[in-house]
């Protein structure tokens, strides 16, 4: 071990009036500042590690873990189709892209793809897109909670809670839905689903102007957005970065239009870039990708026609919907007709019932699905040995990747522009640590 | 399509894809497992005891890849030629690099050898008939019964000029767990490369610091390694005792 050639004076703890003296004697010109993972403006428990010369960042490292729940290696115990419970409360903010890239992923590898219903397709897009708007609300509001901006961030929320107002009607609940199953998803929509959605995007539209009305040119947001934690497509390409940051650069790279899935291919819709790469540029990204997801939503509400939700694959698809009872949920009467009326199928009995706890078997291989999530390509890579429970499930989660970028943002700007940096990322600790 | 195809081989002439001469070849396939519903004793009056299924040896497609009722194959022949050729230039000889190329659900895996693994990627970034810029990260896959490689990498490619995707699988023995680190190619597997690391024991030789990322620095063992248990502990609910996920009964 080398012996530190300058004075270390450790303010982590012990008696403050030695700490003062002894810096004050040793007068050193670094800081080393861990900032989290207990801090309101880090997103969660992430813990960045700055080196600071008076107010200037020389050096950021970042520290990840703190919420790391071992959700693949959980999996593995589990079959395929409780997985999905576990996947989406990876990145809690994107529960819906979660779910549908883990099943895009099962579909591929059971080799279903092409047989899921039009209308499960149809909700999958229509579920991802409103997911969408409130991840990007998000992103804005903790932004400018961050920047102490309140007004941002009430509103970012309140904007948001009318997102998931639907998803409560639809799924049952505000997040962790484990609404998209393999084979399509788990429910119809509920009566009235329809006229909710009409509401939000007659709604939506007013509130994203009164959001823009309070950014867009707000001199104040201005200052501390522009030309603060620029990164060019070389080093978003280099650094693996996908999604808005990379669009604000200017290469306009969306899954949804290069590798259509849920039958993308039939939205019209654009890609929003900015050339600005900053992270100025990337909430204007944010807030066009709300204005064309309200566009997709409407398509999809036009495209929603009448049929099945779930495969009509009886090895994969669930015999029975539940239906509403006293609880707010029960059985399906028809199904429980099925197997107790007059002639009564006992193996219909049995097949429900090994189908929900054994779980249908995928031939053995690997695959990978990805998706655009808000944050970027979200990716699930699985491998199957023939069994009932995934062999190994592995999510490249675009948060991860994306994190990795604070140094190259952050390094040689001022400490207040890290706050800036790190929310232009919009990073999930929960999809980052899985 | 056919069965075969599913699988990645090649179309096979009538009489070799007859069910019976299928089933002779699957009897000659190792056994995967034995048993059924987990009964492990003699107290199995299921009659499943002596049940054996077979798994197929270690898939190796053909030429051609691509296959042209599949539009999700059409560029695997071009992108096997342009990385031959590409990697003869830098005298890499093809066949010494990739081990086997596997074709399957639309997708094309190469199973590069670790020792020419940095070359490899280099050439996929680097030649303009290639151009994977963009790499989704490593992670890895345990296989115990994988006798001398069971620790496998798994490298997703995406080519944002080209539109393409493929994939690179580079594995190592249990013994001597290292393969090469391709950060200095991609940057972005920095992290992805640390956290291999820590899940499974791979080293990443060359990486600037290997150090795990998800678990705390003091941990011991790779937790998503198939020997290393799930961990948790029977919970008992009015009387009945609910044992931790990994001891419940299988039905694998």
């Amino acid at each position: 071990m080398t012996t530190p050639t300058e004075t270390y004076v450790d303010a982590s703890g012990g008696d403050w009036d030695e700490v003062v003296a002894a810096a004050q004697k040793g007068q050193p010109d670094r800081l080393v500042v861990n900032m989290g993972p207990q801090h309101p403006s880090t997103h969660g428990v992430l813990r960045l590690i700055l080196t600071l010369e008076g107010e200037t960042v020389t050096e950021a490292r970042v520290g990840i873990g703190y919420l790391h729940t071992g959700i693949e290696k959980n999996m593995e115990y589990r079959t395929w189709t409780q997985g999905t419970t576990f996947v989406t409360r990876m990145d809690y903010l994107t529960p819906l892209f979660n779910e549908t890239v883990y099943c895009l992923a099962v579909e591929k590898l059971l080799g279903i793809t092409d047989r899921i219903p039009e209308r499960a397709n149809v909700i999958r897009v229509m579920m991802m897109e409103l997911n969408r708007i409130a991840s990007h609300f998000v992103a804005m509001a903790t932004f400018g909670m961050e920047l102490g901006a309140t007004t941002i961030m009430t509103n970012g929320f309140r904007e948001r809670e009318m997102v998931l107002d639907i998803f409560e009607m639809v799924t049952g609940l505000r997040m962790n839905h484990a609404y998209v199953r393999p084979g399509g998803v788990a429910q119809d929509l509920p009566p009235g689903t329809v006229g909710k959605v009409r509401e939000l995007l007659a709604e939506m539209p007013k509130r994203l102007k009164d959001m823009r009305k309070l950014l867009d040119a707000n001199p104040i947001y201005l200052a501390r957005t522009r030309d603060v934690a620029y990164l060019d497509v070389t080093g978003c390409l280099a650094l693996g970065v996908t999604g808005p940051i990379l669009r604000a650069a200017g290469l306009p790279w969306d899954l949804r239009k290069a590798k259509p899935y849920c039958g993308y291919e039939n939205y019209e819709f654009d890609v929003p870039v900015s050339d600005g790469a900053d992270v100025y540029a990337r909430y204007r990204v944010r807030m066009a990708e709300i204005e064309e997801s309200l566009k997709i939503i409407e398509q999809c509400l036009d495209k929603l026609q009448p049929g099945p939700v779930m495969i009509e694959d009886a090895k994969i698809g669930w015999p029975a919907q539940l239906a509403l009872g006293p609880d707010g949920m029960g059985n399906a009467p028809s199904h429980i007709a099925h197997i107790m009326g007059r002639g009564g199928s006992m193996e219909a009995l049995i097949h429900h019932f090994k189908l929900v706890t054994e779980g249908f078997r995928v031939p053995p291989g690997q695959a990978y699905a990805m998706v655009e999530s808000p944050k970027g390509e979200l990716g699930c890579y699985a491998v199957s040995d023939g069994g009932p429970r995934p062999y190994r499930v592995h999510f490249r989660d675009p948060s991860f990747t994306n994190l990795q970028a604070v140094a190259a943002m952050c390094e040689g700007g001022t400490v207040a522009d890290v706050i800036a940096a790190v929310a232009s990322i919009d990073p999930v600790m929960g999809g980052v640590d899985r | 399509m056919t069965s075969n195809e599913q699988q990645g081989k090649p179309n096979l002439p009538e009489k070799d894809n007859l069910p019976a001469e299928l089933g002779r070849q699957r009897l000659n396939s190792p056994i995967a497992r034995t048993g059924m519903f987990g009964a492990k004793t003699t107290g199995d009056t299921s009659g499943y005891g002596r049940l054996r299924v077979y798994r197929p040896a270690p898939l190796a497609s053909e030429r051609p890849y691509s296959n042209p009722d599949d539009p999700r194959t059409l560029y695997f022949d071009e992108v096997a030629d342009a990385l031959e050729r590409s990697l003869k230039e830098v005298g890499t000889p093809y066949d010494t690099a990739i081990k086997r190329v596997v074709v399957d659900r639309g997708e094309i895996t190469f199973h590069v050898r670790r020792e020419h693994l940095v070359d490899v990627v280099s050439r996929l970034r680097d030649d303009p008939a290639l151009r994977f810029e963009l790499c989704l990260g490593v992670n890895g896959v345990h296989y115990p019964d994988d006798t001398d490689n069971e620790l496998h990498a798994v490298y997703e490619l995406r080519s944002i000029t080209h539109n393409r995707e493929i994939r690179l699988e580079v594995t190592c023995p249990d013994a001597d767990p290292h393969i090469p680190s391709i950060v200095s190619v991609y940057p972005t597997n920095d992290w992805h490369e640390r956290e291999t690391w820590d899940f499974f024991g791979i080293v990443f030789d060359g990486h600037p610091a290997l150090t795990r990322i998800q678990m705390p620095d003091d941990w011991h063992g790779h937790p998503q390694r198939k020997d290393y248990p799930l961990g948790g502990i029977p919970v008992e609910y009015r009387g009945a005792k609910v044992p931790p996920p990994d001891e419940r009964r299988s039905y694998a």
